[in-house]
């Protein structure tokens, strides 16, 4: 079970959409490390969604600078605060997809491989959404967005996901672990466990958009949970080079039930879901699941 | 108080040694390295209690800067040249958000064509991030320099980061004399940094670095402003009181015979040596000529380069950069702010040695001026 507590540490009445997965991430972690943290933030809707001056939801100690360089700042601030005797405070950096895949890539990878004290969580909905629907590196086939977008020579984004949390797990850091927003216990569960050892960690969270994925904003926590039932997103950790996974489906349900719920994927033909499911399917039968 | 010989890069390294800072993220390039080299062994050597964030790129040393500053601890870093334009993006956040940290610049030409060597471009590039900006002309002033930096910048008054500009190679690599003071005088100085405005710390949450939209954004741009202007008292006082400890005095500019000169030559950092002496060369051949050295170029002391050119009638600016489509930055600057006839010549760009004849061939084209602005010594096809 998950404790809910009294009082969020992202207060409400932010300006995130109506059902947005962001929001709920964010308030699962922050709940799960308690009020000794320091929350780091890259520019995304994220960070714009909660602090437009003077306002912020934020209830921890907040920092944004800038898009691309939030594991560069949690490195700062961590140093700052482990010189001061302060190595009890947990250090959590959130980026978008954008923010951690793409442009934020180089940020983040210096600060795992220095071994800094801290978490980042890559909150994941799959491309650009604050700025309107662009691709990323971690937008899947077939997804049609404003900068891969479906016409009649092109079925949306050509190329499958990013394997970002693979690429975080090459730095050899002692914790990396998938998450999604529709498994709460599975992602607090991590999140603490993430805080709890010694060196830097990564968790990358699914969680579903409803305005960038096209599907009723009450669905958010029914369209993770497909996402995870489909074995399209795979919920596993490598805790100290031991990959387990951690959540797995009594049985698979096809892609389709994922893909056609969604308006981002309903211009699909047959040809491209097929190719979608073997890739799905090669991707789980590769983790074991 | 001890004396060495030493490069301007360890000046650097001593002053930041003898300030203490709690952070220090550094990425190495020519000609800076040597100052990221010295602190990684004082910190080896525990000759300074930081944090050595071994960053992977100029634009994390400064995003580290930015996040340990917004902690709450007193940071260092350094660089140079393609490194400074690489954080370009985030000495705007660093000013914004009013992080009062100190940068040291060692001066380097801008690719391309790819160049190693000293001009003042790189920084001159960053004019408009909202960084004090203080260019020194040897070994001793940019260990001086360094000290007052911090205490500028964190002055309540300012919060804005400091940028102590040196030549890359002239100083960077070159031997002088140094007076090392001791940490007790520094201590006294320079008490260790308390922020008030920024810090992050559990028991007192504060959010950093907020988005702004434009009900808000221009007061915050223009506290900025406030801040500078308040820089040009704050810098001055500074520099007395490091005058009254150490026996230095400094300023925002140094004036040297303009009293009663017809020509005054404007130049900043070490270019200010060399026409210093021709200075006095002219003034053996009966000619009425003077320099006014810039060492705050932001904020730019205006009030205070009237004062020193308020007798002359012409003016000579020297600038080690350009900014095509109209002249040197210093000079353009001059332009806007002081009433004299004032032209511009550009000189030493990439390392090319400014030579006593070149600073002789500006001073006759000031006499006898045939255009606004005049590239010296460029070479014939």
């Amino acid at each position: 079970m998950v404790d809910i507590p009294d009082k969020d540490l992202l207060a409400p009445g932010h300006r995130g959409c109506a059902g947005c997965g962001a929001s709920i991430g964010v308030k699962l972690a922050l709940n799960a490390l308690g009020e000794n943290t320091v929350a780091i933030s890259a520019t995304g809707c994220l960070e714009v969604m909660t602090t437009p001056y003077p306002e912020s939801a934020w209830e921890v100690p907040f920092i944004h600078v800038a898009f691309e360089n939030s594991g560069a700042v949690a490195s700062g601030v961590e140093a700052a605060l482990r010189i001061q005797g302060k190595d009890d405070v947990n250090v959590v950096a959130f980026g978008g997809d954008g923010g951690t895949v793409d442009i934020g890539l180089q940020s983040l990878s210096g600060a795992m491989e220095r071994g800094h004290n801290m978490l980042y969580i890559c909150y994941d909905n799959e491309a650009y959404m604050n700025t309107g629907i662009q691709r990323s590196g971690a937008t899947p086939f077939g997804a049609t967005t404003t900068t891969s977008p479906q016409g009649s020579a092109s079925f949306g984004e050509d190329k499958p996901k990013k394997d970002m949390p693979m690429i975080m797990a090459a730095h050899g850091i002692p914790y990396v672990a998938t998450a999604s927003i529709a498994y709460p216990e599975d992602f607090v569960n991590k999140v603490k466990k993430a805080a709890s050892i010694e060196g830097p960690a990564y968790i990358h969270l699914q969680q579903p958009c409803t305005t960038g994925w096209g599907y009723p904003s009450e669905k958010t926590i029914e369209m993770g949970r497909l996402a995870v039932e489909t074995g399209s997103w795979i919920l596993y950790e490598i805790e100290n080079g031991e990959f387990s996974i951690t959540f797995t489906p009594e049985e698979r349900k096809p892609v389709k039930e994922y893909l056609s719920q969604q308006k981002r994927f309903r211009h699909l033909q047959d040809e491209q879901i097929e190719k979608i499911q073997k890739y799905v399917d090669a991707q789980c039968s590769e983790l074991g699941l | 108080m001890v004396k060495e010989v030493m490069t301007s890069n360890k000046a650097v390294a001593e002053a930041v040694r003898l300030a203490k800072p709690q952070v220090i993220p550094v990425y190495p390039i020519t000609p800076q390295t040597t100052i990221s080299e010295y602190l990684a062994q004082y910190v080896a050597d525990e000759k300074i209690a930081a944090k050595y964030v071994k960053v992977e790129s100029e634009h994390s040393a400064i995003s580290a800067a930015v996040g340990a500053s917004g902690a709450g601890v007193r940071v260092f870093t350094a660089t140079s040249s393609q490194g400074l334009m690489l954080m370009h993006e985030i000495l705007f956040a660093a000013a914004g958000m009013r992080t009062p940290f100190v940068l040291a610049d060692a001066n380097r030409a801008i690719s391309a064509p790819l160049n190693i060597w000293n001009d003042q471009q790189d920084s001159i590039a960053q004019r408009d991030a909202g960084w004090l900006q203080i260019y020194v002309e040897n070994a001793q002033e940019a260990l001086d320099t360094t000290l007052m930096a911090y205490k500028i910048s964190e002055n309540p008054d300012v919060l804005l980061p400091s940028m102590v500009c040196l030549d890359g190679f002239i100083l960077t690599h070159t031997v002088e004399p140094v007076e090392i003071p001791d940490q007790e005088s520094v201590d006294k100085f320079l008490p260790p940094y308390v922020p008030e405005h920024a810090y992050l710390d559990p028991k007192e949450p504060m959010s950093i670095g907020n988005f702004a939209d434009p009900d808000y954004y221009t007061e915050a741009r223009y506290a900025m402003q406030v801040a500078m202007d308040n820089s040009i008292e704050v810098i001055q006082k500074t520099c007395d009181e490091f005058a009254e400890i150490f026996g230095r005095q400094y300023g925002l500019v140094e004036p040297y015979k303009t009293e009663d000169a017809d020509i005054i030559f404007v130049a900043m950092g070490s270019l200010c040596s060399t026409i210093r002496v021709i200075v006095d060369q002219l003034r053996d051949q009966g000619e009425k000529v003077g320099l006014l050295k810039i060492r705050a170029y932001r904020p730019f002391p205006v009030e205070a380069i009237k004062e020193a050119v308020k007798n002359c009638e012409k003016i000579a600016v020297i600038d080690k950069n350009y900014s095509f489509g109209i002249g040197g930055a210093l000079y353009s600057d001059m332009k806007v702010k002081i009433d004299k006839e004032i032209y511009g010549f550009i000189a030493g760009l990439g390392g090319r040695d400014i030579t006593p004849e070149y600073i002789l061939e500006a001073y006759e084209k000031t006499k006898v001026p045939e255009k606004d602005v005049t590239w010296i010594g460029l070479k014939e096809e």
